[in-house]
Formats: structure tokens, sequence, C-alpha cells
């Protein structure tokens, strides 16, 4: 796992070669070689256990906290291998920022949701008032909350709706400057208005983060992203152009599964 | 359509009978409960009087007050605490947050329980032996207060990792993804969610650590002293040892006094239970996640 995937392409946010995963004794991921560019939205489909969770959770390392996964091959996320000897769990989780499927803001107030994670990795200085309200107002504002919660910052944020606290979630990544945003069906506890709330927040943060996005929702692949790649029991079957996918797919699995014969 | 028939007569007064009899079960339960406060109440209420809260004892014990031993109670329990709640508290966040789960740590678990279980008149002894003797602290408050310590130890520790594993998974994964250290997330989510649970485990330890005289009795309290403690190596007299001295120690006790003594110790420890419950409810009805 010392080695890098060789390539130092700029264009590229996240590099996988040969990567394989196990549970144990049971393989998730198998030879996966994706190059995920910068600054788009990617999104992974495919059924429920083809492994694209797996994938999402390897890329900023949670996977490890299960002691019996293990892993070959390598993973390069804006040009350097994530599982370097070196490297600081802390940054790479800094860096690579994640949303979950159930929104899961801290039982704090929405103002010390945003700041935690600036104040975590800033646990030396003293963060001032008035830098303090920038941060919480810019990405409030980024992610089109600000005008509802302005006036109530100081409630907690677990009293939120649930499109709100996904909202808030992604908010609380962003004061830290992260490359790459990684989000894990990041619609489906949320209602049809919800979803469409989010994605639209997703659609905004195009260009300025890299967005590797799961869903089982093949509108949702279409609607929200650029890319797109399909996986089938741990292997990638097809890694193109959204649209193109949708409207000519190369294998006949990924046509299959679009057209909802399984999955 | 709608008429009761035999078969379901028969339910209904089986269904009946169950439930009058579970009724009188509970009701058993609670007739001892009942019958010692108000025994307590109705002999030794007259008893209470300033005077007999802040005065010691006088004529071998068979006037005056117990302030000594309230007071040596007191401290007997502010001292097992200084020492009780760090360890505990501590233990539990590594028990829960750290441990890795293997055979080491399921050892450990089962020493705690194991400990929980070991009578008191055992932790008293062992005080003896440890505390007493080996660290040389003499019969003293240092070494009753260690030996109670010790012994309620597993509470803490118990209610500490409990409230610890309440607080859900889902606001640690929060953390950690956002590059927060262990000790981060514990300091700043964990703990805060977890301290009504730590609390109630540290109030219900002080009502135990109040009413127990064993442990006590061979490590620290004394029958009967003139002065008060003056330090943390001198012996205290103690509310639990009091009670079981003018009880069936002392001649020509008057009858009213030993019940005086007993309603206090069990008024103190009624009242930091009640406080444990009413601080948990406060703090979970602020609370919502």
């Amino acid at each position: 796992m010392n080695n890098t995937t060789g390539s130092q392409d700029a264009g590229l946010a996240i590099h996988t070669e040969k990567l394989n995963l196990w549970y144990g004794t049971f393989q998730a991921l198998f030879d996966v070689d994706l190059k995920i560019k910068q600054g788009i939205i990617t999104s992974m489909i495919g059924p429920s256990g083809c492994g694209k969770s797996t994938f999402l959770r390897s890329v900023n390392r949670i996977n490890e906290r299960l002691g019996y996964v293990r892993i070959t091959g390598a993973i390069d996320v804006m040009g350097e291998n994530i599982y370097a000897p070196g490297v600081e769990l802390v940054q790479v989780r800094k860096q690579i920022g994640m949303v979950f499927q159930r929104p899961n803001p801290l039982p704090i107030s929405i103002r010390e949701n945003v700041l935690f994670g600036h104040r975590i990795h800033n646990a030396a200085t003293k963060t001032s008032k008035s830098e303090a309200d920038d941060i919480v107002e810019g990405a409030l504002k980024t992610v089109l909350l600000w005008d509802k919660v302005k006036d109530r910052l100081d409630t907690k944020a677990t009293g939120l709706s649930l499109e709100e606290q996904q909202k808030l979630c992604i908010a609380r990544l962003l004061p830290v400057k992260p490359g790459v945003l990684l989000m894990d069906e990041p619609c489906s506890a949320l209602d049809p208005k919800g979803t469409e709330a989010v994605e639209e927040l997703i659609w905004e943060l195009r260009g300025q983060y890299t967005i590797l996005i799961v869903t089982h929702n093949m509108a949702q692949a279409r609607r929200a992203s650029e890319e797109c790649i399909f996986m089938l029991m741990g292997k990638v079957v097809e890694h193109s152009d959204t649209g193109k996918m949708f409207v000519t797919p190369e294998n006949k699995e990924t046509s299959d599964y679009i057209e909802g014969r399984y999955g | 359509m709608f008429e009761t028939t035999s078969i379901n007569k028969k339910n209904i007064t089986q269904q009946k009978l169950v439930r009058i009899g579970l009724g009188t079960m509970t009701g058993i339960l609670i007739l001892p409960v009942a019958l010692i406060l108000g025994t307590l109440i109705y002999k030794g209420a007259p008893m209470i009087s300033f005077e007999f809260l802040f005065t010691g004892p006088t004529k071998g014990m068979t006037a005056g007050g117990i302030f000594p031993a309230l007071l040596g109670t007191v401290l007997l329990v502010l001292v097992a605490l200084l020492a009780s709640v760090p360890l505990g508290v501590a233990a539990a966040i590594y028990l829960s947050e750290y441990a890795p789960d293997n055979w080491f740590t399921r050892s450990i678990n089962l020493a705690i329980i194991n400990l929980a279980g070991v009578p008191s008149i055992v932790h008293a002894l062992f005080g003896v032996g440890a505390f007493v003797i080996f660290f040389g602290f003499g019969t003293s408050i240092l070494a009753a207060s260690l030996t109670l310590a010790i012994m309620t130890l597993p509470v803490v520790i118990v209610a500490t990792r409990e409230s610890l594993q309440a607080v859900p998974m889902s606001f640690r994964e929060a953390c950690w993804n956002m590059g927060a250290t262990r000790w981060q997330t514990i300091r700043r989510v964990v703990l805060p969610n977890a301290v009504t649970g730590i609390l109630t485990g540290v109030i219900l330890e002080v009502s135990r650590t109040a009413g127990e005289t064993a442990p006590i009795m061979f490590t620290g309290a004394a029958f009967f002293l003139p002065l008060l403690p003056q330090g943390v190596l001198d012996q205290t007299m103690a509310l639990s040892l009091h009670l079981f001295v003018v009880s069936t120690q002392v001649p020509n006790m008057p009858e009213q006094l030993p019940f005086g003594v007993a309603l206090v110790l069990i008024s103190m420890v009624l009242l930091m239970n009640s406080l444990s419950i009413a601080l948990r409810m406060y703090l979970r009805g602020k609370k919502k996640w």
C-alpha cells in the first residue's frame, strides 16, 4: 500500500488502481480502477451490495474503524496516496468531507455545528467573534440555508427539518475547505421536496468541490451528476459521461440496470 | 355475534385473577418500605432538632446530638468521591471509547462486575490490609474512604459507561468525519451528552457510600471520639456505625434516640436519590435528538 498510482495528473481528484477490499474473508471490491475528475459531480450507481458505499468509505479511510477490513492497491486523492505511512488521518478527513444518508447534526446549536470543524482544526488559535460570524454566514449561504436560519443560529440543530439538517451537515464541512465531498445517499432520508432542494444545492457546489455521490435513485444520478460510475458485484462496469451512460450505455448490464430489470 | 361465550368468560375471570394477584404482590413489596419509613418518622421525628443535628453526644452517648457522626459521614463520602469519581470516569471512558473488543477488555469488564459482587466485609478486610497496614494510613478517614471508593467504583464505572454508550454513534461518526480526534470527540460531544448519566451514577454512589458500615468500622470509623477529626489521617465517627452503637452497644439508651439517628441517615440517602432522579428528569427534558 506504500506505492502511489504513479500518475500525478492534476485533473484527477480521486485515482484508484487495483483497489481490492475484504471484509474478513468476503471480498467487497475487485480491482477497482477509477479516475474521478476534479471539480465535477460524479455519481455511483448499482444494486445494493455492489460495493459503491464501500468504495466511498475507503476514500476517507472510515472503513478502517472496522478492524477486519483489509485493503490492497492504491487510492490517491489529489495526487497523494492517502494510505501512505506518514499520512495523518485527521488531515485526510479534513480534506475529504463526508455526508451521510441520515443527517447527523451534532446536538449543539446551528452556529456551533458550522464552526465545529473549524474549531477542532484551529484549536490553538482563538477565532474572533466577527471571524466566526463570517464563517457561519458564508457556509450557510453556500448551502442556501442562511435566510431560513439566520435568526435562530443559537437554537439546537437537531430541531431543524431533515432537509435543513442535511444542508447543515454539508455546510459544516465547508469552513475547513475540503477538496472532496463524499455523499452516501444524501437524499434517501428526505421527502421529494427536500430531495429536490438538496440536489439543487449539490448542483450549486459543482466546480468548487469534487463531489462523489452514491445514490440508489437513478433519476437523481441522471439529474445531478456529470459523470456516472456503474458498479456491480464489487467491480466497476462502466464509467462515462452521465448523459451518455443513460442514453447509450456500453454494457448490457448497465442498460439492464438502468432500465430497471434488476436492482 | 358479540355475546360472551363460556370460553371467553373463563378467560376474563382468569385475567381478573391474574391482575389482582400481581397487584397484591406489588402491594406487599411496598409494605416494608412504608413500614420502615413510617416507624422511623413516627418514633424518630420528635428527636430531630437543631441541637440534635449540631451538637455532640453527651452522657455516654445517651443524650445530646449526632454532629460528629454526621460530619464524619459527609467527610467519608467526600473523600471517597474524590478518589472514585476521577478513577471510575476515566476507566469508563477508556473502556467505552478506546478499548478494543478483545479478551483483555472483556476480562476487565468481568472483573468490574465481580468487584460489584464482593461482600462489603471482604472489602473491609482488604481495606485493613491495604490502606491501614500496607500503605500505613492507620485507621483513618483516608483509609476508610479509599475502602469505600474501591467498593463503589463499579457503580461509577457501570453508570458512566452506560451513559457514554447511550450517546448515538452517529454523533461520533460526524465528529470523526470532520477530522476530530477521539479525545476532541469525547470532550466536545460525547461527555456533554453523557454527563446526566454520570451524575446520576455519582449520586447513587453517594447514597450507597453514606449507608455502609462494615467497610468503615475496621478502617477509620470510631465508636466514640471526644474531638472532631482534624485531618484525613484522623479517625472519625460516622452515622451508620453510630446507629449500630446506639442501638446495640450502649446500656440505658433512650428508646427514641436510635430512631432519630436512623431517620437522619435514611433522609440523607433518600434526599440523594431524589436529587438524582430530579436531575435526570430535568436534563432529559432538556436534551433532544
